[in-house]
């Protein structure tokens, strides 16, 4: 019962996504749609790196570098791999084509999962600054093989990607992710990856395998950003090395950490609000980036934990208020 | 290796190194079913690194240690709590931005039998009412007392047959250290098994039945409580004449 109530909430959900798709996309201004998308891939990108480094309190600054490899993957298997899968698919192409793409998303996943996990074993034996030195390095790594490989383009970069990216994917995979984090960390073992955060040795003492968590963390964080990487090759249709610098991971950590370090709501709208700021600025020209940090710098003084701290916009707060008005209600 | 005269927890000639430093120094020590049991010494003389030893935290790089006749020293941390031997670490190390029961409920971890988990939290719950009382709100926001309170409920909410306990009087005022070991008191009458790490030499002393002495990585005495209590090195060294 349970199972089928959540199966048709998942169509539901889905159908409601593509006829989204259907009736915004072909009417909205491009350059709209365009900041859009990066919303939702901004927003996949830093709900996977709060797990990271929010929750479970593994400071990484490798983001990109996962990104680069869900990307580049994706892209290599819808380009050289996806033709000769259309043509010996007996299918219409309607439903083949994006069985390619999801194919080519999860294999660029897969393959960033366990880059994620290579990372994550030294994170066993490395704390705070010296981890993130590690993760940043392992990042310009990854960048630099990507950038040496002739196949997926090198130095020229990986154009003619076929575009797959539509609104439609975005959305899904940007609540997929949300409510695999979410499910993840609400539940009695993400309570793990909390204790973890707050003590490590107090967590081993409660007999909670810490080694596991981290790197299970890691696993998932890398990836949802592996994803995020392949959706934003099939939209741009080009894939540079130059987007996937430590730059780009700094930008993720900006999002997590102006949110809030644990908290899934904070993310998303500081990655809105990351995404949109620059785009809101640009009539005051070449001062953009001035202003962009200058608001930055005002939001970490006045709210340093984070807009919303390790707090979720929730029913909690929802409750309290209805809580208190059923107890005044009883009251009188 | 038999289980002898109800021995739950035994070492035997552990040593134990940090980095090139040895802490402990052929440690031997036995603890059996349902007592309390009490290590007291100077700083530094190795009784955290025993306590940290024996939950896995530490590695012995030389002798065994047994808990139920099973070898444990190459046991995982994790694993040793599945086993039944739980930590009250020192310096409370409360999850500060968890609330209280979220506390106690990471305490229960590795728990599966969902019904007496919550059976346990009632017993905490009585033994320590402030607790219940501050059930929602976040650890850190406790007072040293009630934080103490909340570690030692939640290395209770793992059901342990052993309850280690690192300094728990550390920086707590004497009327709360008293009611700190009336529970402790408590939870032993229960059927657990304490080993109770302390500075506060007269307090634990009249807590425990037996005692070890230890200084500079070695065990020096070792005795019934009361007789430690009245043996005049002990007197001069740790009870202030």
């Amino acid at each position: 019962m349970n199972q089928l109530k959540k199966i048709l909430l998942i169509i539901l959900f889905l159908g409601l996504f593509l006829v989204l798709d259907l009736l915004i996309s072909p009417r909205m201004n491009p350059y709209y749609l365009q900041i859009l998308i990066y919303c939702g891939i901004n927003i996949i990108l830093a709900v996977s790196l709060n797990l990271i480094n929010g929750f479970t309190g593994q400071f990484s600054i490798g983001h990109a570098g996962f990104m680069a490899i869900g990307g580049y993957t994706s892209a290599a298997f819808t380009f050289y791999l996806g033709p000769k899968i259309l043509e010996t698919l007996f299918l219409p192409l309607w439903f083949s084509k994006p069985l390619v793409f999801v194919a080519g998303l999860l294999l660029g996943g897969t393959l960033a999962a366990f880059a994620g996990l290579l990372v994550g074993i030294p994170s066993l034996r490395l704390r705070g600054d010296y981890l993130a030195i590690v993760t940043l390095g392992f990042g310009e790594i990854i960048r630099v093989f990507i950038l040496n490989i002739d196949a997926i383009g090198g130095a020229r970069g990986f154009s003619d990607v076929p575009k797959y990216t539509s609104l439609f994917w975005v959305l899904g995979f940007t609540v997929l992710t949300i409510v695999v984090v979410r499910n993840l960390v609400y539940s009695t073992h993400g309570r793990a990856f909390l204790s973890v955060r707050e003590d490590e040795v107090a967590a081993e003492a409660m007999g909670i395998n810490t080694t596991w968590y981290k790197v299970t963390a890691f696993v998932i964080g890398a990836f949802f950003a592996g994803i995020a990487g392949g959706l934003l090759g099939h939209y741009l249709q080009y894939l540079h090395t130059n987007s996937f610098t430590f730059i780009k991971s700094f930008e993720v950590v900006m999002m997590v950490v102006l949110g809030g370090m644990g908290s899934i709501t904070g993310s998303i709208l500081a990655a809105v609000i990351l995404t949109l700021l620059p785009e809101v600025l640009r009539p005051v020209k070449d001062y953009r980036m001035v202003f962009y940090s200058i608001l930055l710098v005002i939001l970490m003084i006045t709210r340093p934990q984070g807009i919303f701290g390790v707090r979720e916009f929730n029913w909690d707060w929802l409750k309290k208020i209805f809580s208190r008005k059923k107890a005044q209600a009883e009251g009188a | 290796m038999p289980i002898e005269n109800n021995v739950i927890l035994e070492l035997k000639d552990v040593d134990v190194y940090y980095g090139a430093i040895q802490a402990l120094k052929g440690i031997s020590l036995s603890i059996k079913q349902g007592e309390i049991v009490t290590m007291i010494g100077a700083n530094g003389a190795g009784k955290s690194t025993t306590l940290n030893t024996i939950s896995g935290l530490n590695r012995p790089k030389k002798g065994n240690l047994f808990f139920k006749g099973q070898t444990i020293d190459r046991t995982p941390p994790h694993r040793i709590v599945e086993l039944g031997i739980s930590q009250v670490p020192e310096g409370r190390r409360i999850f500060a931005n968890l609330s209280v029961l979220e506390n106690l409920e990471l305490g229960a971890y590795i728990r599966r039998d969902r019904h007496k988990v919550k059976q346990d939290l009632e017993k905490i719950f009585t033994l320590f009412p402030r607790l219940k009382e501050r059930v929602k709100q976040n650890a850190g926001t406790l007072s040293g007392g009630e934080q103490q309170m909340l570690s030692i409920g939640r290395a209770l909410m793992s059901n342990p047959q052993v309850l280690l306990l690192d300094e728990p009087s550390l920086g707590l005022a004497p009327m709360l250290v008293k009611s700190i070991f009336k529970a402790l008191e408590e939870i032993n009458r229960e059927g657990t098994t304490i080993l109770l790490v302390e500075q506060n030499a007269y307090m634990a002393l009249n807590l425990a039945h037996r005692g070890y002495v230890m200084e500079t990585g070695k065990i020096v005495l070792e005795d019934q409580a009361k007789n430690l209590l009245n043996n005049q090195k002990v007197k001069e060294a740790y009870l202030g004449g």
